[in-house]
């Protein structure tokens, strides 16, 4: 009597539960029906970057993601007793350029709400909530199938930092560099650099963030880290004493670029490169690496 | 079923009636099916449930996606290798080390007062304290001292963190175990004649491991996944493999490939200690029966 009655029980139990996996599906199918006609009606009336025609996470706000810590120079901190960057000063090239972007679709300083997104979950799939976030991510093909990038906000190159003492304190060619231990932050191109272009015989450390690879560099752990010229600028004149920028790569084809990362399918990347194009034809984008990249430049590794 | 087979030769088995037996076997013949049956019935719902989700889709894209497994396992299996060295380097010294101090908390001597005082402080002290600051406290702060001919090698010091957290956890485990010996033994093992050391060594030992082997194995497990909070001083182990795999693809199946591997290893560990523990308690019943 018992076997019945249990089979009867996971019977209703999954007629019950498909139904509302059934009722879920046709209710998500009816509101897009319903979204999409109104959406493109929109967009021929009027104007879809208009702020009041905006898909947000949150209504009436741009919603902007980084990670935490945020590091200068992308984002810089008004407070003199702290050292990482606070992405709402607006000082700092990453925290300036969201507030160009914002101010060219419509919102007022106030209007940008800022959430920490740990670079780990920044792709993860599923709903956001952020609008886009920044936070120094190469554009890659890779990644642009599980994302949206605008276009580059930035082209950048990597470059080596170590301490002046160290043995490839004064390398010149990729091939100075097979031989040393050399570090990075997770997740960052700078890995992919040490592994498709130097090409070390030792495999290269990794750490979680920047800070950790600096405490590793500073104990004599590694030789050297890869970062991008702007960090390693920061690094060298404000960070480790005793450290100096080895060199930089050439840029491989087509240049690296930092975009801003957007949930897949999201509208909001046409109206946000409008603004990027209209900030670079106007000189702002230019203008604002100058005030905080600036003197970004160091020798280039021969082959 | 198989406890009607007769574990050790000589051992005796209860009398059965053969027809009982017949009803018996009939029993659990259908309740074999019906379980079987029910588990077929939950997986199929399961499956069709989580199929039909509207993420569904994406989620197999992100977390289950083949040529992304492919493409991440041999990197992953090679830097496997670092986890199961830290491991194989760290579980010997974690067993010596605890069982000492295990064995010092123990002892009732007035005069081991301090020595049973440091084990205590030790224990309370790196059970708190979380084993990432372990790692990062060793692996980065000793180096930074510039002590010579202090090793700076960061999975050196990883591989000690972990022993010095472990040990204390593995340390309590031990004490349960020979707190769960009873008295009695100890009693008898020196009415014999037996010294200290050697009621330890051949009476309490023995029984107090044979009964903390799953705790054991708990821990043993917990450190295998947990050799790879060494990744945090930069050497490459199999989840930061998986870390920068799906940091450069945006794709989470490197994980999901890492979890495998963790598993193909953990699976035949508990197997071999279920195996070890029966073996233990039948030689225990054997030896009781003689």
């Amino acid at each position: 009597m018992r076997v019945p009655v249990t089979f009867l029980a996971i019977g209703a139990a999954a007629v019950l539960l498909s139904a509302c996996g059934q009722s879920g599906t046709s209710s998500t199918d009816a509101s897009t029906n319903v979204a999409a006609p109104s959406g493109t009606s929109a967009s021929t009336a009027v104007d879809p970057c208009a702020k009041a025609n905006l898909t947000l996470v949150s209504g009436g706000k741009l919603t902007v993601g980084t990670d935490s810590p945020a590091y200068p120079p992308y984002f810089v901190t008004d407070d003199p007793t702290k050292k990482d960057g606070d992405p709402t000063s607006g000082q700092g090239f990453e925290s300036a350029v969201t507030y160009a972007v914002a101010d060219k679709l419509g919102f007022s300083k106030n209007e940008v709400e800022w959430v920490t997104v740990p670079f780990n979950s920044s792709y993860a799939p599923g709903d956001k909530n952020f609008d886009f976030d920044i936070n120094q991510i190469s554009i890659t093909p890779e990644r642009q199938q599980a994302v949206d990038f605008s276009d580059g906000y930035y082209t950048v190159n990597q470059s080596v930092v170590a301490l002046k003492d160290s043995k490839i304190a004064n390398a010149k060619s990729l091939a100075d560099l097979k031989g040393a231990k050399l570090g990075a932050q997770i997740g960052t191109t700078s890995l992919d650099y040490i592994n498709n272009v130097i090409q070390p015989t030792e495999k290269p450390y990794v750490y979680n963030d920047t800070n950790d690879a600096k405490s590793a560099l500073a104990n004599g752990q590694i030789d050297g880290i890869v970062v991008d010229l702007p960090t390693a600028f920061y690094v060298t004149a404000a960070e480790i004493d005793n450290s100096k920028i080895v060199g930089q790569f050439k840029a491989t084809k087509g240049g690296e670029q930092f975009g801003l990362l957007f949930a897949k399918g999201n509208p909001l990347v046409a109206c946000v490169n409008t603004a990027l194009a209209a900030l670079t034809s106007s000189g702002e984008l230019q203008k604002l690496q100058d005030q905080w990249l600036a003197g970004a430049s160091a020798p280039y590794f021969t082959e | 079923m198989t406890a009607l087979e007769s574990p050790v030769p000589g051992t005796a088995v209860a009398y059965r009636d053969p027809s009982r037996l017949h009803q018996s076997r009939r029993r659990s013949r259908r309740d074999a099916l019906v379980s079987m049956a029910s588990l077929i019935v939950f997986v199929v719902i399961v499956v069709a449930l989580v199929g039909r989700t509207p993420g569904w889709p994406v989620v197999r894209e992100t977390f289950f996606n083949a040529q992304q497994f492919v493409d991440s396992f041999p990197g992953l299996l090679e830097a496997f290798w670092l986890n199961v060295r830290i491991f194989l380097i760290a579980e010997p010294i974690i067993l010596v080390l605890s069982l000492a101090i295990a064995l010092i908390r123990t002892m009732r001597a007035p005069v081991l007062l301090p020595v049973r005082l440091l084990a205590t402080v030790y224990v309370d002290v790196f059970r708190g304290v979380p084993t990432i600051l372990v790692i990062f406290l060793l692996g980065f702060g000793v180096p930074a001292l510039r002590l010579q001919g202090v090793p700076n090698s960061p999975i050196f010091w990883g591989t000690a963190a972990l022993v010095l957290s472990y040990s204390a956890y593995v340390a309590e485990v031990f004490r349960a175990g020979l707190g769960s010996v009873h008295p009695s033994q100890r009693m008898a093992a020196r009415s014999l004649g037996l010294t200290t050391w050697q009621t330890n060594r051949y009476v309490v030992i023995p029984q107090a491991i044979r009964n903390v082997i799953p705790p054991l194995l708990n821990d043993f497990i917990s450190l295998q996944k947990d050799t790879a909070l060494v990744a945090v001083l930069g050497p490459v182990e199999i989840l930061r493999q998986a870390q920068i795999d799906a940091s450069s693809t945006f794709n989470y199946t490197p994980y999901v490939a890492a979890a495998l591997i963790f598993i193909a290893l953990t699976i035949p560990m508990t197997r071999f200690a279920d195996w070890v523990q029966s073996r233990m308690s039948r030689r225990q019943r054997a030896a009781s029966n003689a």
